[in-house]
């Protein structure tokens, strides 16, 4: 792969052909802020907090899905980039509950950072607000659509594992919001609970339940596990606060590290203090099982009964 | 020989299964390979059919059936005509065929009596038997039905006399309303796919390239890139599979043009995907057709079955070797769909959202191949270019914009509808010589062009000649050709805000700016019209509408704020006035009206007190009467009951 050299704030920057300028301005420690991109999953281009501006381009493009050219010049902190990423932060904002205080991500939370990060104290548009009823529907996760900044990256780590695709865009224009087939609410949906889509939503619209109302971000300190449930070996971080573990949360999903909601009880179960009663759905309700159900073990366990006790 | 596969004799053998490459020619010229009197005969009497020579006795009625004459009971005609015939006797003497449109919609129901060109308006079943009894047996035209120009009080007895006509050039439109869109022999004896045969036996895929470079012409759909160069991109990408997609899914409030084409002339469209899948080395093409033109689809599945029946579809097209097949996907209603990558999306079965360009569909466009995706009048044009010569074309039009261009003029001309000019035209020129000027004596106050990606003009940039960069220059855009004049009773606010309420509602939410930019946008505007706008609010749009165009994903996005830009360039006093003195010049907000009764004029009657829901007027009977305006609620009741026109509004 040949090198392209271009030039990012003054600075001269030289990355393999074909790298996007986000990747190329990160590689020289220059920061663009970014809601929606997943390295995982690249080139959606949603959110477009990640412009930059570039001389000869019509606009301001998005710098996660503009390729590097040679002698390209970026500018990241222009005054148009400026204005334009306050101008959605300040969009974003006037559309999404203040409620900081006690968001479950607070501290957590980008959009958070990014506000902070270009001083955007409160937004200057006082128009209609989503309105969207809690989906506690289920005993893993909190859907709070009104937190949902629709950077759609719950979307596409969803349907990156074959077969799962729960959740879509559905609706339009200011009424868009991410939905189930028909709209329903997660817990009657063909959801598996891996949760992929809480370890890659950037806002406190997606919690995990059983972490809910534990602690703050900042009293955590997090360790990683690797889970062996399976071969996959997706890795998790355990959270610990005074000393005790309260829960576990995942790392990144990623190609071959598809979560799945038994690795995850399992976890929960060799490391958790005080561990959640695992709950599955038995015609189309959520009952409490045993851990050898959730695990799916009683076979197992049955069987060493038999022959230990023999 | 009435159809196109009927054969002049035994000799002739073409079929699906085995083409003979002369069969287009054979059928517009005669016999080829046998030439005898036999096989003349036959082939003068099936051009004939079609086209009347002009001393014939026969006679031909052509009566419109587009979407707007259909809606305007038109497909009754043809049956009450047909059974009124057959009481004459006329059958045999006068054919009754159906076209497609003449864009002359609010004329409609349209009819055209060949050979003599004879242009009947807003036919009536009532009308029919007076149509036969004095026109087709007596040869007297019926007056009464004739076009009366408004302007000057001439009527006008053939259509190329109808001012509305004389001043066009109609290259693509030349069929639309004089063929039959449901009958391939029909376009084929109008030099039909003659244009596919000359590319296929004539011409490398690289010399039809060329000849479309040459022609100069750009793409259609609104953006103007030039097609001959999207063509060698596609030519030129590297894949086994390629795509030919035609973009047929037209959702810009009173634009018709794309359907029209559709409906009145389905086989140009076929015809210039085929050249075009020839071209670029592709053997699949699609057609997105949105489902609100039902008509629309049904012809083109007509064209389909025809033109596969006749061997100008499918595998080893007149035997050169070229296969391709057409399918058609019926879009779901959604205008982002219009937009390439959305459009592309949609086919592939997912939610129709822009994709990030670069890549462009050139390089990976449908199921990540190489993808040719142009506008139903792009492809429209491509036969005409072949068949005359990219040179010919290129004598048309302006230095950077080549040819024709379809406008839908609507709004407040007099005559509303299907226009086809030649760029460089002025928008003058189409409004007052084409249009008629404006309807009612009002005065002309702007013209939106563009759709909602456009931009509105004011008087001053009438004489701007019409060409894709004058018109981004301008504040507007080409687009797809959708042109609303508007007149000194529209509140350019109020048009701003109809825009951006759809495109509010249209946009697919993806991306930031445009899910949230639109819809604050839109909240502001709504407040000024309704009288609670702010002196920061003018500040606040532009900086609204920079970002929103500077960011946004998808052309949707990057032009929705044009109808607020272009009005705050051209019309920025209006807002004003609706900010500060909470007054609307054009009379339009109804938050912002006064309804006030002048005592001069006023009798005293009694009739708008009497028509008063909120029992705001009051006053003594044949005394002036007064409005109680903390009580008023500007419904304008009062104002379409007096009689004198005592009552005013402010």
């Amino acid at each position: 792969m040949a090198n392209v050299t271009l030039t990012i704030d003054g600075q001269k920057v030289t990355v393999p052909a074909g790298t996007t300028v986000l990747d190329a301005a990160r590689s020289a420690g220059i920061f663009i802020p970014t809601l929606c991109h997943d390295p995982v999953i690249p080139g959606f281009g949603a959110c477009r907090l990640c412009v930059v501006e570039i001389p000869g381009m019509r606009n301001l493009p998005a710098s996660c899905v503009t390729t590097v050219a040679e002698g390209m010049v970026v500018h990241t902190a222009s005054e148009a980039v400026i204005e334009a990423r306050r101008t959605i932060i300040d969009l974003l904002l006037a559309n999404h509950p203040q409620d900081c205080l006690t968001c479950e991500k607070n501290g957590d939370c980008r959009l958070q950072d990014y506000a902070f990060m270009y001083g955007v104290r409160q937004t200057s548009f006082h128009g209609e607000r989503k309105n969207y009823p809690l989906d506690d529907s289920n005993p893993y996760i909190i859907r709070d659509q009104n937190k949902c900044i629709l950077c759609g990256k719950c979307v596409r780590t969803c349907q990156a594992v074959p077969g799962r695709s729960v959740i879509d865009f559905g609706y339009r224009g200011f009424n868009t919001r991410v939905v189930t087939a028909m709209d329903v609410p997660l817990g009657e949906s063909d959801c598996v609970y891996c949760a992929r889509c809480v370890a890659v939503c950037p806002v406190g619209a997606l919690t995990y339940r059983p972490m809910a109302g534990k602690g703050r971000t900042w009293e955590m300190q997090k360790k990683p596990v690797t889970c062996t449930f399976c071969e996959s070996g997706c890795t998790f971080e355990l959270n610990i606060k005074d000393g005790k573990v309260i829960g576990i949360t995942a790392k990144e999903p990623g190609p071959g590290r598809p979560l799945c909601l038994k690795g995850r009880l399992g976890l929960e179960l060799l490391y958790v203090e005080e561990p959640m009663t695992p709950m599955l759905k038995k015609d189309g309700r959520f009952v409490p099982v045993s851990w050898a159900e959730a695990l799916g073990l009683e076979g197992v366990v049955a069987r060493m009964k038999e022959v230990e006790g023999k | 020989m009435k159809s196109l596969m009927d054969k002049c004799c035994e000799k002739c053998f073409h079929s699906p299964s085995s083409p003979c490459q002369d069969y287009i020619k054979c059928r517009q010229q005669g016999p080829l390979c046998h030439d005898d009197e036999n096989c003349r005969a036959r082939f003068k009497e099936f051009l004939e059919n079609i086209h009347l020579p002009a001393d014939s006795s026969r006679r031909q009625v052509l009566i419109c059936a587009g979407t707007g004459c259909t809606s305007s009971g038109s497909r009754k005609l043809v049956d009450a005509l047909r059974e009124e015939l057959a009481r004459h006797g006329l059958q045999d003497k006068v054919t009754v065929k159906i076209t497609g449109c003449h864009g002359f919609c609010e004329q409609g129901p349209l009819m055209i009596v060949e050979p003599q060109k004879v242009f009947y308006t807003r036919v009536q079943l009532e009308d029919i038997p007076e149509i036969v009894a004095s026109h087709l047996v007596g040869g007297q035209v019926v007056e009464r039905l004739l076009y009366v120009d408004p302007a000057t009080g001439e009527k006008s007895l053939t259509y190329e006399t109808v001012p509305f006509y004389a001043k066009q050039k109609r290259l693509v439109l030349a069929n639309c309303g004089h063929i039959n869109p449901e009958e391939i022999a029909d376009y084929v004896a109008s030099d039909g796919y003659l244009a596919l045969t000359k590319a296929l036996f004539e011409m490398t895929p690289e010399q039809v390239i060329e000849e479309v470079k040459i022609s100069g012409l750009r793409g259609r759909g609104g953006a103007g890139f030039p097609t001959g160069m999207k063509w060698s991109f596609v030519r030129a990408a590297e894949g086994d599979k390629k795509y030919v997609v035609c973009n047929a899914d037209e959702g810009d409030p009173g634009a018709f043009m794309d359907r029209s084409v559709l409906e009145g002339d389905p086989h140009a469209v076929l015809e210039g995907m085929l050249i075009c899948g020839y071209a670029v080395g592709a053997d699949e093409g699609y057609i997105y057709v949105r489902a609100e033109y039902p008509l629309a689809i049904h012809r083109l599945k007509i064209a389909i079955a025809q033109a596969e029946e006749c061997g100008l579809l499918g595998d080893n097209i007149l035997n050169s070797g070229f296969n391709f097949r057409i399918k058609i996907k019926a879009g779901a209603g959604a205008f982002v769909c219009g937009e390439e990558t959305a459009l592309l999306t949609s086919i592939e079965g997912n939610r129709g959202m822009p994709r990030p360009r670069p890549p462009f569909p050139a390089q990976k466009g449908l199921w990540g191949k190489p993808t040719n995706i142009n506008n139903v009048e792009t492809f429209a044009n491509v036969p005409l270019i072949i068949r005359n010569g990219g040179a010919w074309y290129a004598a048309m039009g302006t230095e950077k914009s080549k040819g024709t261009k379809i406008f839908a003029l609507t709004g407040k001309v007099n005559n509303t509808g299907l226009v086809e000019v030649p760029m460089g035209i002025t928008m003058r020129e189409i409004i007052f010589g084409v249009g008629g000027g404006i309807r009612d004596g009002k005065r002309f106050k702007a013209v939106q062009i563009g759709g909602p990606s456009g931009g509105c003009l004011p008087e001053e940039q009438l004489d701007l000649p019409i060409d894709y960069e004058s018109l981004t220059s301008a504040g507007a855009i080409m687009g797809s050709g959708g042109l609303v004049v508007m007149d000194e009773t529209t509140c350019m606010v109020d048009v701003a805000r109809f825009f951006l309420n759809f495109t509010q509602a249209e946009s697919c939410g993806k991306c930031t700016p445009c899910r949230e930019g639109t819809k604050r946008m839109l909240e502001i505007l709504t407040r000024i019209c309704e009288g609670q706008g702010k002196e920061e609010d003018i500040e606040t749009l532009e900086r609204l509408a920079r970002v929103v165009k500077n960011t946004a994903l998808c052309g949707l996005g990057q032009t929705c704020p044009n109808p607020i830009l272009s009005t705050l360039r051209y019309f920025r006093d209006e807002y004003e006035a609706h900010i500060r003195d909470k007054r609307c010049p054009a009379r339009v907000c109804q938050a912002l009206l006064v309804y006030t009764i002048n005592p001069e004029k006023c009798t005293g009657c009694g009739s708008c007190a009497r028509a008063c829901p909120a029992g705001a007027i009051s006053g003594e009977k044949k005394q002036p009467h007064v409005i109680d305006i903390s009580r008023c609620i500007k419904c304008g009741n009062c104002m379409q009951k007096c009689k004198f026109g005592a009552v005013e509004k402010a």
